[in-house]
């Protein structure tokens, strides 16, 4: 048997073939892993948020939509009807309220800070990073017990205002809502910062000379040169910064306690002492979905400034 | 000694200040944990002069010592698991034409940087706690395993931003003098890729020892890390121990992102 030349075309083809597999084959471990210890495991709080809650946890296989449905009506314990849940909506509002303020105020504070960073020379520039670089690897919790340890009242602001006289009785900041926004201001400001930073770093400096040439003041420069270049750092810090205060856990637990929940203590009780885990599952993934379209709308307009 | 300052085009007013404003608001909280880790007194807030004592107390406390060592058992094996499949992946996914499912490898290793990390741990706990009850293992297997998948993208971010840096004609050179692919892999693709290698393990590292929400969720009775320790200890009557256990993440950190950067910049710096 004589083995006849390969056709053209085919022993490429088959290079081709073996480097695919090869690839995939040496990513694979990693998908795997991702597969059993993050990804796969949403498709069973998917599953279970269409099932019926059980007795003390877990869930009953019997689907039907009512976690989805308490999600924002409760349903009347006399008379069976339903109303909005005014205890749920209040939790989301307050989780997108204060994401939105702690969005602003990282704007108002981290576009002056990355501007300032930018416009140092060289070496400066890398100390001045190093330094907004350190709290955003520090621990988060360690930094949220740093604020603890500023706001309350046997804390040192109380202490210090008491000693000077400036006030009598310790001001109760613990355990509120601003308790919550100042926590998640001073912990998500580096994620604000370092987008920021990287789009004014690239920034052209002879638009705003060119500006001043044509006889702008200060104001106009900041407004019609440099913020129309920054926009998408700003895009992308906000998005960087919503994300996660949206789906803040740790923060609004130490500092706000338990009357101040965001969805993210909020899921969490369900599957504690609320024992509803299908109501937990279909927050959950509500979250979860919120966090995705504010991430495709990101890809979207960051895309769109790079083809431009 | 007032005069006008030169006038520069790259100055607006007040943002200078907000700037400086703000690394100040970024680093007195910090800063006071650490010099109240060496007060003397039980306060907080009251100065009564310097001494170790906290130091001590946390250090001689059982609790501590236990959620240390199953920090670091934890952090060491999910740094090792995460960046080796990660350094696999990367050799797969980079300094290669695209192919198919590319784009799909990529958004599976991200994964973890886009779902909120309450949800993940949400979805771990209804999973781990069906096997655990299933299996009858409690074991740390559970959060080496979450913590080693939560690590990777930290680990193939900086390892692939490395390989794309890197330079083929050396492992040319080396086919071309009739090294074997595994040998020319070993002796010059291998320490080419180190910096990023190290680079992503110390980032898994530090990724694993800071995490809270998740290990809250999966950790079994009695299986307490550090910031689970920590987050347990806020609930009561705050000690200045835990501004000392603060203090010392803090310093673990800045020393592993110190090398981190320098690591990283003679990466950058020689490519």
């Amino acid at each position: 048997m004589t083995r006849k030349p390969p056709e053209p075309g085919v022993l490429e083809a088959r290079l081709e073939a073996t480097r695919v597999k090869r690839n995939w084959l040496l990513s694979l471990p990693a998908l795997v892993l991702l597969l059993v210890g993050a990804s796969g495991p949403l498709l069973i709080v998917l599953v279970y948020s269409f099932m019926e809650p059980g007795d003390y946890s877990g869930v009953v296989w019997k689907p039907t939509f009512d976690a989805w449905v308490q999600i924002f009506f409760s349903r009347d314990i006399f008379d069976d009807t339903l109303g909005l849940a005014d205890a749920h909506l209040t939790i989301f509002w307050r989780s997108v309220r204060l994401s939105l303020l702690t969005t602003l105020i990282t704007i108002a504070f981290g576009l002056p800070t990355a501007y300032f960073i930018a416009t140092r020379p060289g070496r400066a520039r890398v100390f001045w990073l190093f330094l907004i670089t350190i709290p955003f690897w520090t621990n988060l919790l360690v930094r949220t017990f740093a604020i603890l340890e500023m706001i309350r009242s046997e804390g040192l602001i109380n202490t210090w205002l008491q000693n000077l006289g400036l006030i009598s009785e310790p001001l109760q900041i613990m355990y509120t809502d601003t308790a919550v926004l100042i926590g998640m201001a001073y912990v998500y400001l580096p994620l604000m910062v370092l987008p920021l930073y990287a789009a004014i770093e690239r920034f052209d400096f002879r638009l705003v000379e060119a500006g001043y040439d044509l006889y702008a003041n200060r104001w106009q420069v900041l407004r019609r040169v440099i913020l129309p270049i920054v926009k998408p750092g700003i895009v992308a810090g906000s998005i960087l910064v919503f994300v996660p205060s949206l789906g803040a856990y740790v923060t609004p637990r130490v500092l706000g306690g338990g009357k101040n929940m965001m969805i993210g203590n909020f899921i969490e009780l369900q599957f504690g002492q609320g024992r509803n885990w299908p109501l937990g599952s279909s927050l959950s993934i509500l979250l979860l979905l919120i966090v995705m379209v504010a991430l495709l709308f990101y890809v979207r307009v960051s895309t769109r400034e790079s083809e431009r | 000694m007032r005069g006008a300052k030169p006038f520069s085009i790259r100055r607006i007013p007040g943002f200078t200040m907000i700037a400086v404003t703000c690394f100040v608001l970024l680093y007195a909280p910090i800063l006071t944990i650490v010099v109240y880790s060496f007060n003397a007194g039980d306060s907080v807030a009251l100065w009564k002069g310097f001494s170790l004592k906290w130091y001590v107390v946390a250090a001689q406390n059982q609790q501590v010592q236990e959620a240390t060592l199953r920090s670091l058992v934890i952090a060491l094996a999910a740094s090792l698991i995460s960046t080796t499949l990660a350094t696999m992946a990367a050799l797969g996914t980079t300094r290669t034409r695209g192919f198919p499912g590319r784009t799909a490898i990529y958004v599976m290793i991200n994964q973890p940087l886009m779902v909120p990390e309450i949800v993940t741990a949400v979805a771990l706990l209804i999973f781990f706690a069906s096997i655990k009850v299933a299996t009858g293992y409690t074991g740390l297997g559970y959060l080496i395993l979450a913590h080693s998948a939560f690590c990777i993208p930290f680990a193939y971010l900086p390892i692939r931003a490395r390989m794309e840096g890197m330079d083929l004609s050396l492992e040319s050179a080396a086919a071309d003098l009739y090294a074997t692919p595994w040998r020319t892999f070993r002796r010059i693709t291998l320490p080419l890729m180190a910096p990023g290698i190290v680079a992503g393990a110390m980032l898994a590292f530090v990724i694993s020892l800071d995490d809270v929400i998740i290990t809250e969720f999966v950790k079994s009775a009695g299986q307490d890390t550090l910031p689970t320790y920590m987050l347990g200890q806020l609930r009561r009557a705050i000690t200045p121990e835990v501004n000392a256990i603060s203090t010392v993440l803090l310093a673990l950190t800045v020393l592993l992102l110190t090398v981190f950067f320098i690591l990283s910049g003679r990466g950058t710096a020689k490519s």
